[in-house]
């Protein structure tokens, strides 16, 4: 256990003094702000353009916003922080082994799972964070602004976005076992997605599907319900598990 | 202290060690030479479970290594070819997470790191690994692989990139731990092998070429030849009439390849007879480079 804590916290020091933790903040707290800012700005900017939609025929009427308008965002912008998020994790583990850092903490005696377990936990504990932070601003503003209780399942719709992502997260580290360097990694998680992506455009198929959580969002309005979810909860904590069983498995193989 | 027997290791259809064999004894400096590319690394990778045997074994403290599982390594302090570390730390923060990895008691860390950074002397340098020296990072790679008082010390090429200083800084560390820890190290400088070993093995082509004590290894060429040097220029032609299967090197000095002990006796009872001064004979022995070009066939 000592051993495992003071990795973590060697990592935790990485995310300090590499900058990376100042990055990720600054990033998930401006889509955070940006939500309900971009909400606030869409009559602004609908008045702007009126007189040129004018001279193209068109015409505009009052246009409502409110917190349903925000969260809307929300579900647009946490993808992006998402890629974000994990560009900056796609060499935890690759830099790692390419530089050879580990191989004096691997002759150290320190066991190769923990040295996953460690990462892994700092990727999930650091998205956990970072996500959770970003939905209470939105959340924070959506109550100053207008009313949150118009959104149905709010707190359970963010948890299915937050799942994905977490899946994600582990789909990428068990794509390091394989792979030798951080684009491969990203290259290779990225076509597991779309792989998943497409499938779940097979209606019958898509329930089933850690894609299906993306778009949670549309609970929010009242359009579907939580049972449609709940199997896609359960395969994605599944393949979670397993992302995490195959990143042991592989990285106890590999030739460092 | 460590023992491999039959082992090999192929990459592909490349075969880098073939049935390699060799032991080290506890306390021994053991020099493990050979070309760039002989398989040095790949052995000690081997040793350390960093790497996956083809076939063979490797015990050390008695205990076998498993590929991938390091609990043989809690034996072995390991000091790679070029050591790379976590460079947003400094020497001390990163001996203090090696300490707590390996599992050294909370109270023994921070006087162990401050006595190892004193040993490697990295006193001055309490700042970010990150802007570090290729010696310095060396220096540093001695202080993690000793910091939890090894059984076996591996150390791979620890002097090839250093310069003469550096070098000697290295050599005498590893002849002062010598007294409780047991050391291999690879190298391809024969002079710091002839300085410091006690045994040596060469490897060659993935296979053991020779290993012993640096006396048995230069015995194995018994009677390499003799040389003589006289004093006067006029005895020259006395002796080239009398052994003229001499190669004669400058003016008053001849090479006798392939004699032996005997023959030189001859010469000197010769000399002797003939009222010849001799201002040197001495047999030639093999120097180890003359025996790594022998077998490396250059």
């Amino acid at each position: 256990m000592r051993a495992f804590l003071a990795f973590m916290k060697k990592e935790w020091m990485e995310l300090v003094r590499t900058g990376k933790l100042w990055i990720l903040l600054v990033v998930f707290v401006l889509f955070g702000i940006m939500n309900p800012a971009i909400a606030k700005l869409i009559p602004w900017m609908m008045e702007m353009f009126e007189e040129s939609f004018a001279q193209m025929g068109m015409s505009i009427s009052e246009v409502q916003v409110d917190a349903l308008t925000s969260w809307g965002q929300f579900y647009k912008n946490v993808p992006m922080a998402l890629v974000v998020f994990l560009l900056m994790f796609s060499g935890t583990m690759t830099s790692e082994c390419q530089k050879g850092t580990l191989i004096p903490i691997l002759t150290k005696g320190m066991e190769r799972w923990k040295v996953v377990l460690a990462k892994t936990s700092m990727a999930i504990g650091m998205w956990t964070i970072c996500y959770w932070m970003c939905y209470a601003i939105t959340y924070g503003y959506n109550w100053y602004f207008w009313d949150n209780g118009i959104a149905h399942h709010p707190l359970f719709a963010a948890f299915c976005l937050y799942l994905a992502g977490t899946w994600l997260i582990t789909l990428m580290l068990a794509a390091s076992g394989f792979l030798k360097s951080n684009s491969a990694v990203l290259i290779a998680a990225g076509a597991v997605f779309l792989i998943c992506y497409f499938a779940g455009m097979v209606p019958k198929f898509g329930t089933y599907l850690p894609t299906q959580l993306l778009g949670a969002g549309n609970l929010l309005s009242g359009a579907g319900k939580i049972e449609e979810y709940l199997w896609a909860i359960a395969v994605t904590g599944v393949l979670g598990i397993l992302n995490l069983a195959v990143s042991v498995i592989e990285f106890d193989r590999k030739e460092i | 202290m460590l023992t491999l027997s039959h082992v090999s290791k192929s990459f592909g259809n490349h075969k880098i060690i073939q049935d390699l064999s060799f032991s080290v004894k506890e306390h021994a400096i053991y020099g493990f030479i050979g070309q760039n590319g002989a398989g040095k690394t790949t052995t000690m990778k081997m040793i350390l479970g960093l790497l996956k045997a083809d076939g063979g074994e490797i015990t050390v403290h008695g205990e076998t290594v498993h590929y991938g599982q390091n609990k043989t390594n809690q034996y072995i302090g390991y000091l790679p070819d070029v050591p790379e570390f976590y460079g947003f730390l400094t020497p001390a923060e990163y001996l203090t997470l090696c300490g707590e990895i390996t599992g050294m008691e909370k109270r023994e860390i921070k006087p162990r790191v401050q006595e190892m950074i004193r040993l490697v002397g990295l006193e001055d340098a309490n700042r970010r690994i990150h802007g570090f020296s290729r010696g310095m990072k060396q220096r540093l790679g001695i202080a993690q692989a000793l910091l939890n008082h090894p059984k076996l010390l591996i150390c791979d090429e620890p002097t090839s990139a250093l310069d003469p200083a550096g070098r000697k800084e290295i050599l005498d560390v590893l002849m002062a731990v010598r007294e409780y820890t047991t050391i291999l190290f690879s190298t391809h400088i024969l002079s710091d092998v002839e300085r410091i070993c006690d045994e040596i093995a060469l490897l060659h082509e993935g296979k053991l070429a020779w290993n012993g004590t640096l006396e048995e290894v230069k015995h194995m060429r018994k009677g390499s030849g003799f040389c003589v040097e006289v004093c006067r220029e006029k005895d020259v032609a006395l002796i080239r009439e009398r052994f003229p299967e001499g190669r004669q090197n400058g003016t008053t000095e001849f090479v006798y390849e392939g004699k032996t002990e005997e023959d030189m006796s001859e010469m000197m009872r010769f000399c002797l007879e003939q009222g010849i001064f001799l201002q040197r004979i001495e047999m030639i022995e093999p120097t180890l480079e003359n025996l790594f070009m022998e077998v490396v066939g250059r």
